[in-house]
């Protein structure tokens, strides 16, 4: 039920030509391959995984622990499970409310004249590696946020995310935070594309009838760009639960699950997997793409909620239309 | 009469310190998020400049030891311009043709739901997974070399639901006006996607494509598993390791020498300015390319 789906029109309606064949059975074929590489993906994952978890002598699900290189292979996958969906969704919260703000700036606010090389400039936040962003990371930002962390720690401790003894600075926090830059400019930059082609003619029209700026942005361009802004969102988390090497050097790669964010707990599956990987034997490499599988179904379960959520808003936006 | 005036103007007021409130937000929320741009920025640059030299971008680190200066990052900049190519020509017409057939030839059947469904799936393809794809089927299945196409295999996997979501996102925002018009016109299908909608699109998927190469550019986890290391230059993205400027500055900055961490810090610098470099050029064909200049 797609806006711009095919047209309402028989196809007989409109005259055939030589190239309407060949081109339609390549973009068939393209979708096919697409879904034929997903099969694929879960086809050979699985088929690698089965070996190591025949081998394990704990439980996947609900162990904690990770020595799969040892001889008597006991590794889980419950801290880092945990990890990754916590720091991921840390890491979306802080992200989006300040992206759809900086979308906002710069299709409806910033001057017409510089719109265009701000929108640049945050092209240039999403352009920066996640390698780089691990260096930052790790060489400014650890050291720079033990103040803040102490005094959130020191202040709001009573709230249990800030509690623990031991503030640190390789914490989930600032791995959080880090992945928050890192999913910022991809939101951004899709809602802004999003917010520019919100129709002009309600705007100047909601304009002309007294509204202000905010109140022309909440009627024609909210309504009009959500399921943008939410697809958007939905890219940034798969890129958070997706980041590597950059959390890989700040989180603390410790096994706990706890949800104090400022104490050394903090680790994930995609942080195991690059940590881990150069010393694991064949169980290990094994184990390690079970992991994978994994992240591959969390990730799944989390685009399928995520799909739900823009089916449902796409009404709202219908209606509000 | 005159008692109705004050209370419209109160309410007035409201509106106008919302206004401002929100601007206000909105402004704040760009400002936090320069920040984190200007400060790795200035480090890198700072920290990149003293090796950024001719020696550094003409030689590899062959025959360089552990606590030697110099040396240099070609082979890993040939590696990573072949990786990313070679990804962007998988991808793209992969992508732009899914996308052509989610909005223009898929009706409501279970083939276009699903592959709609399974390109939400692939979004969230996290680029560690599309590594050990390629790691447990070309290489550990199939028993191929580490190459540099093992890499772009998987960057392409991660390129690939970027290019379509954004050219998606794009044909849809086409008005379905301009399709109906080109068909009242007597013109196919097929010449009316090509003719009207793709560069009514245009703009869109350009910038979509950007971000899907900048993406995959930086990303260092997939390199690790499919194309391994090497300190020498290898031309030949299909046959046996190479590097990438990615991995280079992970393994740099891993090595606990300051000439080590100099180069990590110069590597990324180079990084940037070739992400920078393409960016420009996506910008400028954009331009050239805007229906508004031509008004």
């Amino acid at each position: 039920m797609r806006e711009g789906g095919s047209a309402p029109l028989s196809r007989s309606a409109f005259r055939r030509s030589r190239g309407d064949g060949p081109f339609r059975y390549a973009s068939t074929g393209a979708g096919i391959l697409l879904l034929v590489i997903m099969a694929a993906i879960a086809v050979f994952l699985i088929a690698r995984a089965i070996p190591a978890l025949q081998a394990n002598t704990a439980s996947f699900l609900t162990e904690l622990t990770w020595n799969a290189n040892a001889s008597e292979p006991k590794f889980g996958i419950g801290a880092l499970a945990f990890g990754t969906v916590v720091s991921s969704f840390l890491a979306l919260i802080i992200a989006t409310p300040i992206a759809i703000g900086v979308a906002l700036f710069i299709s409806h606010y910033a001057p017409r004249r510089l719109a265009s090389f701000l929108g640049y400039i945050i092209d240039l936040l999403a352009a920066v590696p996640s390698v780089v962003y691990g260096l930052w990371g790790i060489i400014f930002l650890v050291p720079f946020m033990r103040g803040p962390s102490q005094f959130l720690n020191d202040y709001f401790g009573w709230i249990p995310i800030f509690g623990g003894d031991q503030v640190v600075g390789k914490s989930m926090l600032v791995g959080s935070l880090v992945l928050a830059i890192m999913i910022l400019p991809i939101i951004a930059a899709i809602s802004r594309e999003v917010f520019l082609q919100a129709p002009k003619l309600q705007e100047e029209a909601a304009l002309a009838l007294g509204a202000t700026r905010w109140e022309m942005i909440r009627m024609s361009v909210l309504p009009f760009g959500r399921p943008g802004v939410i697809s958007a969102a939905m890219l940034g988390l798969g890129r958070a639960m997706g980041e590597t090497i950059a959390v890989a050097l700040i989180f603390p790669a410790t096994f706990t699950i706890s949800y104090e964010i400022l104490s050394a707990n903090g680790n994930s599956i995609a942080a195991n997997i690059a940590n881990g990987f150069g010393e694991a034997n064949d169980i290990g490499r094994g184990a390690l793409i079970a992991s994978g599988l994994v992240l591959f179904i969390i990730t799944l379960l989390v685009n399928m909620a995520a799909r739900w959520v823009i089916s449902r808003r796409k009404e709202y936006a219908r209606v509000a239309a | 009469m005159s008692a109705v005036t004050p209370e419209i103007q109160r309410i007035s007021g409201m509106r106008r310190f919302k206004d401002k409130g929100v601007q206000a937000l909105v402004y704040l929320a760009f400002v936090i998020a320069v920040i984190p741009l200007v400060s790795v920025l200035w480090l890198v640059i700072a920290n990149g400049i003293a090796r950024l030299d001719l020696e550094f971008l003409t030689h590899s680190m062959r025959n360089i030891g552990a606590r030697d200066a110099g040396g240099g990052a070609y082979h890993a900049i040939i590696g990573t311009l072949e990786q990313v190519a070679l990804a962007s020509v998988i991808s793209v017409p992969i992508g732009l043709f899914t996308a052509i057939y989610l909005v223009e030839y898929g009706t409501n059947g279970r083939l276009k739901r699903s592959i709609s469904f399974f390109v939400d799936i692939m979004t969230g393809v996290p680029s560690v997974v599309a590594g050990l794809f390629v790691l447990a089927f070309w290489i550990l299945i199939l028993g191929m070399p580490f190459s540099g196409w093992a890499g772009a295999m998987a960057l392409a996997i991660l390129m690939l639901p970027t290019v379509v979501r954004a050219a998606e996102e794009m044909l849809l925002l086409v008005p379905n006006d301009l399709r109906e018009a080109s068909y009242a016109l007597g013109v196919s299908k097929w010449r009316t996607i090509v003719k009207v909608v793709l560069p009514t699109a245009f703009t869109g998927i350009v910038t979509g494509v950007m971000l899907a190469v900048a993406r995959v550019a930086g990303e260092t986890a997939p390199l690790l598993l499919t194309v391994f290391f090497t300190d020498s230059i290898n031309n030949d993205p299909f046959n046996g390791p190479q590097m990438g400027l990615p991995l280079y500055v992970f393994d740099q900055a891993a090595r606990p020498n300051d000439t080590a961490i100099d180069r990590a810090w110069a590597a990324a610098l180079t990084l940037i300015i070739i992400i920078m470099l393409l960016n420009l050029a996506a910008r400028l064909i954009t331009y050239w390319r805007s229906p508004a200049r031509k008004r």
